[in-house]
Order: C-alpha cells, then sequence, then structure tokens
C-alpha cells in the first residue's frame, strides 16, 4: 500500500505539529468510504496534553465516529507527532492501534532530523508495523 | 428476555461478529451485556475487559455517553438503548 496524500495536507500537519510542540499533536485525514483518498484534515486536540502520549478525548472520539458515519466517510489517516524521537511507531503506538484500515503516520519534530525522515507512514494491524511508501502531489 | 439492546462493533472486533456492524445483546447492565455478547461472540469480552474491568483504551458508551460517568461495568441498560465500542485512538 501507499499512502497518497496532498502537499498541502502534509503540510498542515507539521505546521500543527510545531504549533503544538512541545506536546504532541494528532488528528485524521477522512475520506469517502472504501477509496483509501485523503480529502479532509481534522485537528484533533490531544486530551493528554503531554509531550509523550496523545489520545483524542472519548468525547470527541464519539463525535467523529458519528460524523464519518452521516457523511459516509471512514477514517484513512491517523497521524501524531513525535517530539523528540523519530518518526517511527513507539512501543505504545502498536499496543493500542485500533484501526486496521488506516494509515498511521508519524511526524517527527525532532530538529535534527532531516525533512525526508520527518513524515512516515505505518500499517499497523495485530501488532505488526509496515511501513510503507507516501506519495505526495502538488 | 429479549435482544433489543443494539451495540454498534468498531472494525478491529468484527472479526469476532463474523464482520457485523451492529449486533443485538441483552442484560441489565453494561457488565450482563458484555457476558451476553461474549456467549454469542466467543472471545469479545477479552477484548473489552482486563482482570474484570474495563480496558483502559476502550471506549464504551451508553446513548453516545461515556460509561465512564454511567458507573462503568456496574452502568444500567435497558431495551432500546444503543452501546457503542470505539478503540481509543492513543499513543506515544
Amino acid at each position: 500500500m501507499t499512502l497518497k496524500i496532498s502537499q498541502a495536507h502534509v503540510d498542515a500537519m507539521l505546521a500543527q505539529s510545531r504549533a503544538e510542540y512541545p506536546d504532541e499533536a494528532c488528528g485524521v485525514i477522512l475520506g469517502p468510504l472504501g477509496k483509501d483518498q485523503t480529502l479532509r484534515l481534522k485537528p484533533m486536540i490531544n486530551a493528554a496534553h503531554s509531550p509523550t502520549f496523545y489520545e483524542f478525548d472519548p468525547k470527541d472520539l464519539l463525535s467523529l465516529y458519528r460524523e464519518i458515519d452521516d457523511n459516509d466517510e471512514e477514517i484513512v489517516v491517523i497521524y501524531h507527532s513525535h517530539t523528540e524521537t523519530e518518526a517511527y511507531p513507539s512501543r505504545t503506538d502498536i499496543a493500542y492501534a485500533g484501526e486496521p484500515g488506516a494509515h498511521y503516520v508519524v511526524v517527527s519534530t525532532r530538529e535534527e532530523i532531516a525533512p525526508a525522515t520527518e513524515f512516515r507512514s505505518y500499517r499497523i494491524i495485530d501488532g505488526v508495523v509496515t511501513e510503507e511508501e507516501v506519495s505526495i502531489s502538488e | 428476555m429479549t435482544t433489543a439492546i443494539e451495540v454498534r462493533i468498531p472494525t478491529i472486533l468484527r472479526p469476532y461478529t463474523k464482520e457485523q456492524k451492529v449486533v443485538a445483546a441483552s442484560g441489565e447492565t453494561l457488565s450482563a451485556v458484555i457476558a451476553d455478547l461474549d456467549v454469542q461472540y466467543p472471545g469479545i469480552s477479552e477484548r473489552l475487559l482486563e482482570n474484570g474491568a474495563l480496558r483502559r483504551f476502550i471506549n464504551l458508551y451508553v446513548n453516545d455517553e461515556d460509561v465512564r460517568f454511567l458507573g462503568g461495568l456496574e452502568a444500567p441498560v435497558k431495551n432500546g438503548d444503543s452501546i457503542t465500542i470505539l478503540p481509543a485512538v492513543a499513543g506515544g
């Protein structure tokens, strides 16, 4: 699988991650059901307000699922930032990954990391992490 | 006993429910509903409970209210109620 994403969405995730530093930033990109298309980016509040953890507020989570059900959408991407470590899923990312159909994007805001590695995408299914290619369009 | 409580199942648990998104269950408390679900779909309660308590990173809602504010496993439910199960979106 390849994650296909627009430069505008990449820029938005990076900007949000920098803006919310030193806390981890998080959000989703939604698209029409079954199409694997990244259409609508929705930043979410990190209810944990932490540099080492993120969690969608349970109330926001329910609203999100109601919204996508009503709109015949699905969660295509779940993204969050790592503030001081590389853009690779942490043990807790793997343990709690609950959407087998989603692309899990990790953005690193660690300054010394080269731009090319700041932004990576994975599938996380049954505890197994598979990195995938990212195809960025204008 | 009627089976009139609707339970919405997240993608990750649908292998237990033969890919059904919505299933019916019965019980007068959340705990009883989970026990009934486990009779119908063996193994599913293991994904919801840990040492007899709700798992920290599974969210359950009765009629859109987080069960943590309704008494947790002892939350009362009745026919016509809707229970939604959602895995937390969380990590480090």
